[in-house]
């Protein structure tokens, strides 16, 4: 199907997310949408989708103008969006996700509904069980989930929000797959992204968004270098990869064995030097939270030996590793590393060292917006960290931070931000290296594990190699090896 | 002796209705992601306002409809309150708990211990002649019956039909119902006041049927309303479950009755109140599948027992309606 926007405008308060937007996406089209995060990409995808309305502007759908007052309008026209999160509800069966909101009589045909999954499935190369319940799928699979309940309602126009983002690399190669066949079926795919590499592989034309503006379109092949100055209004280059690792070990781990309820993990052997930064590759949930969480005594170990800084901290709690200078900042910014509510000022109060009963809000206020200016947080002191962009919320994250610290675990340091914050980020991490700090963080981007680290470990459901040297490390053998292929080397080394 | 006890056990199951009532109208009403907290207030008031209206019009029907009427008011307020004032739904439900209380009390005193109506037993034919069964099922009066479909009702509604699926997703993920076409502050207004009505059955259950006339503060209901909201709880957010906690409730109340005269000794106090603590236990016990020592101890189970294992401590876990007592706004 065919989508043309004409002179769409948007407002919310003072900021104009959408500002005259043009833009005509013929069928069997995969469009991309390029921009940094608050670009206006998102509120540009609710208007299509029908989540909020255009102050102004005509949509039309084949050449036929439309009104779309809410989701549900949306998908009766054949548009469906795939949002970040998708969108579903995990305690509940997959036959049901797709059930609820389908109309029908009052009683639905449960097994009807589980062939339509099962047919889709095959049509695609999906492995959705049915019956299973949504809540033990990956993220990966709850976007397959999506997109065969949107395609199944009718969907001809399909938006991705940021579909790549919390995704392994082959569930990404299977999806681009998925998106490429649709097009060729005629639909019309909307591929909303900030990640230069994914638009280049997968679209056939590329939209960039830059502050509510569409500032021009491209067709392939990309010029990256023109994109990225389309997108930030400057050249943005990654820097040159360094090593900052000096001698002396901040981290020892012996024949480690770690385990929870899913998976069990054994022999690892880590000696991590001071100002190095480790890698930790693999799909989500391979064992890689469980080897960061027994590193700062979130979790005990089953089986050998954790030294920081020559100190035998097995066993002990993470209140014991962090007054030894390590620190954890989890994956999940809001729920585990920030106190929504509190403001940046609170929080940089909150993490000082405690200074009697009360609270000091002069040299609060001065130590935030020191802060504040000195890691370019886009806020005030008195804004509550919620509102503050996932970009600023890391940013706000490294600002909290203690000086020393001797270890820094991170899992997906960079997800969700854009590239300028992205490197930002980097930078401020470096920066710690060259003090002495060593590094251990996750991340399901290849390129990012490849430029960052020094060394790279790869978990496979509970299996991991020896530290590799990431100089000598490829896209292409990373990727196999989270897939699981190209293991039998360490294979034998461990059974001998 | 066999027929006492079954006697007592088909006691058990009318005491047990009106705490139903309550459990099933709260479980309906919390699905949609509303905390409808005035429960005991709502029992208070209906079975005041059901009693006087039945001794008024000389109406058992009048009586239980008014009962069902406040139920639906006071929710009213709830939902009200919560959707389009965006007031905390426990500040607003706890006010009204005490408030529709006081309420009955005062509004009450005209009506205090004059002799009203009364629902009369109403054997089913051929039904009740069926041993043991009989006795314990089909020998209740109207209301019993109501109480017993009302479950299977509610259980049909909730996980086998197209709008109770709905249900459930409003109280569950509201932006992922509205995308679907759920108009969710319309939906959570009609469920609440939908589950008020029938938690306003228990009221007039009580003064019209189980414990007959209008006593004030002597009736004996206070309290009532809070056990319903454990229960509801306890039971997951599923009417069986929810029933099932009813009835344990109505048996250990009726056991310590039973069992006072046996076991002199024990102070009667401790077997009137034995049963809050062991709601509590029993509540500990259905939610123990998550605590992480099990876990570790399931995984270390051979495939086969542990599947079982995993599949039962499923089926008993109840995690409530993830979007219970927030608000939604489309953005």
């Amino acid at each position: 199907m065919k989508v043309e926007l004409r002179n769409i405008h948007k407002r919310f308060g003072k900021v104009h997310a959408s500002n005259d937007i043009a833009l005509t996406i013929p069928a069997g089209t995969i469009q991309g949408i390029l921009g940094e995060n608050g670009a206006g990409k998102s509120t540009l995808m609710k208007i299509l989708s029908g989540f909020i309305q255009a102050d102004s502007g005509e949509i039309l759908l084949d050449d036929r103008q439309v009104s779309i007052k809410s989701p549900a309008d949306a998908i009766q026209l054949g548009i469906g969006m795939l949002h970040q999160d998708p969108l579903d509800f995990p305690p509940m069966r997959l036959v049901d996700n797709f059930l609820l909101g389908h109309a029908g009589g009052l009683f639905p045909n449960h097994k009807e509904v589980a062939w339509d999954i099962q047919k889709l499935n095959a049509q695609f190369g999906f492995a959705l069980d049915p019956e299973a319940y949504v809540d033990s799928l990956t993220v990966g699979e709850r976007q397959q989930l999506e997109i065969l309940r949107l395609l199944w309602l009718g969907a001809r126009v399909l938006i991705l929000d940021e579909p790549t983002t919390g995704i392994s690399a082959s569930q990404k190669t299977k999806l681009f797959e998925t998106l490429r066949k649709l097009a060729e079926q005629g639909k019309t795919i909307i591929f909303v992204s900030h990640k230069l590499e994914d638009v280049d592989v997968l679209c056939h034309k590329v939209a960039v968004l830059t502050a509510g503006k569409l500032m021009g379109e491209m067709n392939p092949p990309f010029d990256q270098k023109k994109l990225v100055e389309l997108m930030f209004g400057k050249e943005i280059s990654l820097g040159e990869r360094y090593s900052a690792a000096a001698e002396g070990a901040t981290l020892t781990l012996r024949d480690l064995a770690v385990e929870d309820a899913r998976l069990q993990l054994s022999n690892v052997n880590l000696e991590l030097r001071a100002g190095e930064v480790v890698g930790l590759a693999g799909m989500e949930g391979s064992g890689q939270g469980l080897f960061i969480r027994a590193c700062c005594g979130l979790l005990r170990p089953v089986h050998g030996k954790v030294t920081l800084n020559h100190l035998d901290l097995t066993g002990k709690s993470y209140h014991v590793y962090k007054q030894n200078g390590a620190t954890f900042l989890p994956a999940s910014r809001m729920e585990e590393g920030l106190v929504p509510g509190l403001t940046l000022t609170e929080h940089f109060i909150l993490a000082e060292e405690t200074q009697g009963v009360f609270i000091n809000q002069e040299r609060g206020l001065v130590l935030a917006e020191e802060r504040i200016r000195s890691f370019n947080i886009r806020g005030t002191p008195t804004s509550v960290v919620e509102s503050l962009s996932g970009g600023n919320q890391q940013r706000a994250l490294l600002a909290l931070l203690r000086t020393p610290l001797s270890l820094i675990l991170l899992e997906h340091p960079t997800r969700g931000l854009d590239i300028e914050s992205a490197i930002y980020i980097w930078g401020k991490l470096k920066e710690r290296c060259k003090q002495g700090s060593s590094i251990v963080f996750a991340s399901s981007d290849l390129e990012e594990l490849l430029q960052y680290s020094d060394r790279v470990i790869v978990f496979y459901s509970g299996k991991s190699t020896p530290p590799l040297d990431a100089r000598s490390l490829t896209a292409g053998k990373l990727g196999e090896l989270i897939g699981g292929a190209g293991w039998d080397e360490w294979e034998t080394e461990q059974s001998a | 002796m066999d027929n006492v006890i079954l006697i007592g056990l088909a006691g058990v199951l009318a005491a047990a209705a009106p705490v139903l009532f309550a459990v099933v109208g709260e479980t309906i009403t919390e699905r949609a992601g509303v905390i409808n907290l005035s429960l005991n207030g709502t029992i208070l008031l209906s079975a005041m306002s059901g009693f006087a209206a039945a001794y008024k019009t000389q109406s058992l029907l009048v009586g239980f409809l008014v009962g069902m009427l406040v139920g639906a008011i006071v929710a009213f307020v709830v939902a009200f309150g919560s959707i389009a004032l965006r007031q905390s739904q426990v500040a607003i439900g706890f006010v009204l708990a005490l408030t529709a209380r006081d309420l009955a009390y005062f509004l009450g005193v005209p009506y205090m211990n004059v002799p009203g109506p009364t629902l009369p037993g109403l054997p089913l034919p051929l039904l009740k002649d069926i041993p043991v069964l009989g006795t314990l099922f089909f020998r209740q009066n109207a209301i019993t019956y109501l109480s017993f479909l009302l479950i299977l009702a509610a259980w049909i509604w909730l996980f086998r039909t197209r709008p109770g699926l709905m249900l459930q997703g409003v109280g569950e993920r509201p932006a992922a119902a509205f995308v679907r076409g759920a108009n969710v502050n319309r939906l959570r207004y009609l469920y609440t006041i939908i589950g008020g009505a029938i938690a306003g059955l228990a009221g007039p259950a009580y003064t019209l049927s189980i414990k007959p006339g209008w006593m004030g503060t002597q009736t004996g209901l206070d309290g009532v309303g809070w056990i319903a909201l454990a229960i509801t709880i306890f039971g997951g957010w599923n009417p069986w479950r929810g029933a099932l906690g009813a009835y344990l409730f109505a048996l250990l109340q009726w056991l310590g009755l039973v069992l006072q005269p046996n076991l002199p000794n024990i102070p009667s106090q401790v077997l009137q109140v034995a049963p809050f603590p062991l709601m509590i236990l029993t509540l500990l016990l259905v939610n123990v599948g998550d605590a992480e020592w099990v876990q570790r101890w399931l995984a270390s189970m051979p495939d086969k027992t542990r599947r079982l294992a995993v599949k039962a401590l499923r089926a008993m876990r109840a995690s409530p309606p993830a979007a219970l007592g927030t608000t939604f706004e489309r953005d």
